[in-house]
């Protein structure tokens, strides 16, 4: 799937690699394309390509010189780091205040958060990105600056490849809060479509369940209201909000492409972003695989909790 | 000869001067519209249920018979407002605060919803459903409201109630989640049951076995019920006294035997029309 789609796009690797002068002489171009088994058919390219992936092997990329396995290993956890931040960050300030729009509706709260939702899910996140570099690092310099640690502090003991997890581990809490510091406006801008996102669709998901023959029963039966939110409503609207955190998860990982170049955050979006713009085809392709896997165990942790949350979604 | 009919019962009569449990006076609702003029739906209901006495109340589809109900619990739907006087036990329930109410549904007086394939949680066990009031109105423990909840089960007659408990509503069919509901509206012994049509959609059957269910408690326990119905028939087998609603307001009530057969209304002499294979006397 990943091999198709990399090798329909219209560009030519060879003079993308080569630099200007070098793409102009025919004799390296041909030389660059017998290297790299370009100059082979397709069906044997991708023959070799399985053949490499079964022994684990994902290539070279053309533009760090290393295997794309080992770029790959070092780019997964920083944005699994970034991603999960601003997933469970989505998921807390969303779920939260799409409960509170619903129990407000049509009053002052919910009006103000049903805008701000909607500013936040129409704002183009390059953009986001952009000014909030701009804004709190260089003009109130409130926030650290790119990358994942300041220049000088040297990253833990590699663990998780999580840098947060691993200055734990580690015991070092100088390097955890100065990861922390270089976390969170990333995580931030990447929060501000799925916080959006997920405010729009609890607040409807619990105003549904609030309308249901159920709730009305439990309330006949005197529960306090705070019983009848928790056990009743919540519940009743998790199976909606869950489809949603998957489906915003996937827009997350989008939006690192973006982010993750604007903050040089050395990440699988920046990886994704800088190989597809110089057609290193095996990074992209690499960088597919491992996108393609992601969203595979999203969407299986997804129907794992439908089962867990809705008896009737159970295997019998 | 009406009276006489009425003195045949099995049941020992309870005293004519017995204080009524629940006297609802000059009810009127009034639903805001969609104009803001709002609908008034219910027109000074006077209703009157006596303890161990079944109640029914007929009157066709729309004419505000689930509307009553809701307005006794206090569950009328957003933006809707009541007048009058509802008098449980001589408490006025329409003045009482959300908390208040919150210790008196459930626990004094209940309902039993007219769709039983909604009305109960369908991610929540029955067991679940059946005890939390349970626990929360008479402070008992996890266990011994298990206890309790798989003995009402067995009175409504639900196969292997233990069990029954750790189970989902979609596990029931139909007519057993309507027992279910009928058991948790019974939970915490109220004085007062509103039942919306407990036995429509279930089979002749398990509907004789609901109404007897529901009849043994009334002499057992000395429960009242406001019966909803629009079946005369099952209003016939089981009512005490019968009151007809049309369009929010009550056009005639009285002593089951006396309404039903010598109904002063045309609009109820229309009703017993309707039933198939029976006429008006
Ligand atoms: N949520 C609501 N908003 C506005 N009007 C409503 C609402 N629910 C019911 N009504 C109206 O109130 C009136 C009384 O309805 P109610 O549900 O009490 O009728 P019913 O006698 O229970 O009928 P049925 O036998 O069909 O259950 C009807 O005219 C109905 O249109
Ligand atoms: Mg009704």
């Amino acid at each position: 799937m990943t091999f198709v789609l990399t090798n329909l796009v219209p560009g030519d690797p060879a003079t993308a690699n080569l630099g200007e002068q070098a793409s102009s002489d025919p004799a390296a171009v041909a030389e660059y394309r017998r290297q790299h088994g370009l100059d082979q058919p397709l069906p044997i390219q991708y023959a070799r390509y399985l053949e490499d992936l079964a022994r684990g092997d994902l290539g070279q990329s053309q533009q760090s010189h290393q295997p794309v396995l080992t770029d790959l290993r070092a780019a997964v956890p920083a944005t699994m780091e970034l991603a999960a931040l601003a997933i469970l960050l989505s998921l807390l300030v969303g779920v939260a205040s799409g409960v509170v729009s619903a129990l407000h509706r049509n009053r002052l709260g919910d009006h103000v958060l049903r805008v701000l939702s909607l500013l936040f899910v129409s704002m183009p996140t390059f953009w986001l990105a952009l000014v909030a570099f701009y804004v709190f690092f260089d003009q109130l310099g409130w926030a650290a600056g790119s990358g994942r640690l300041d220049p000088g502090v040297t990253a833990p003991a590699n663990v998780t490849g999580l840098y947060t997890v691993d200055a734990v581990l580690a015991g070092q809490w100088f390097t955890f809060w100065n990861a922390v510091s270089h976390l969170i406006l990333p995580a931030l801008v990447l929060t501000a479509h799925t916080v959006g996102l997920l405010t729009r669709f609890t607040r409807s998901a619990v105003l549904e369940v609030l309308s249901q023959d159920y709730v009305r029963s439990a309330r006949a039966k005197g529960l306090p209201e705070r019983t009848v939110l928790v056990h009743y409503v919540l519940r009743g609207a998790l199976v909606p909000v869950i489809t949603v955190a998957g489906l915003a998860f996937g827009a997350l990982l989008s939006g690192t492409v973006l982010v993750e170049s604007i903050f040089a955050w050395p990440g699988l979006g920046g990886y994704a972003f800088r190989s597809a713009t110089t057609f290193d085809l095996p990074a992209v392709m690499g960088v597919g695989l491992v996108i393609g896997t992601i969203y595979l165990f999203v969407n299986l942790a997804v129907d794992v909790l439908y089962g867990v949350i809705d008896p009737r979604a159970r295997v019998q | 000869m009406t009276e006489a009919n009425h003195a045949e019962r099995t049941r020992p009569q309870r005293a004519e001067d017995q204080r009524d449990i629940l006297d609802i006076v000059g009810l009127t609702v009034a639903l805001p519209g969609r104009t803001g003029t709002g609908t008034t739906v219910l027109h000074g209901v006077d209703l009157r249920l006596k303890p161990g006495g079944i109640h029914g109340l007929a009157g066709e589809s729309g004419s505000g018979k689930t509307m009553t109900g809701l307005a006794v619990m206090g569950l009328l739907p957003p933006g809707a407002r009541a007048r009058g006087r509802v008098l449980l036990d001589g408490e006025d329930l329409l003045s009482l605060s959300a908390h208040e109410l919150g210790a008196v549904r459930g626990r004094v007086v209940s309902m039993v919803f007219q769709d039983p394939s909604t009305c109960l949680h369908p991610m929540l066990t029955i067991g679940h459903q059946l005890t939390d009031h349970l626990r929360h109105h008479l402070k008992i423990g996890r266990k011994e409201a298990r206890g309790r909840a798989a003995d009402l089960l067995g009175r409504v007659r639900i196969p292997s109630p233990a069990e029954a408990l750790s189970r989902y509503p979609h596990e029931f069919s139909g007519g057993m989640r309507q027992r279910v509901a009928i058991a948790a509206a019974l939970a915490c012994e109220p004085k007062v049951v509103i039942a919306d049509e407990p036995t429509t959609g279930l089979d002749v059957t398990i509907q004789a076995g609901v109404l007897r269910l529901l009849r043994g408690l009334c002499d057992e326990l000395g429960l009242a019920i406001l019966l909803v119905t629009h079946d005369l028939g099952v209003m016939s087998a089981i009512a005490d006294e019968v009151s007809v609603l049309k369009h929010g307001r009550v056009v005639e009530s009285g002593p089951r035997a006396r309404v039903l057969t010598a109904p002063r209304h045309g609009y109820t002499r229309s009703l017993l029309e309707a039933l198939p294979g029976r006429t008006a006397t």
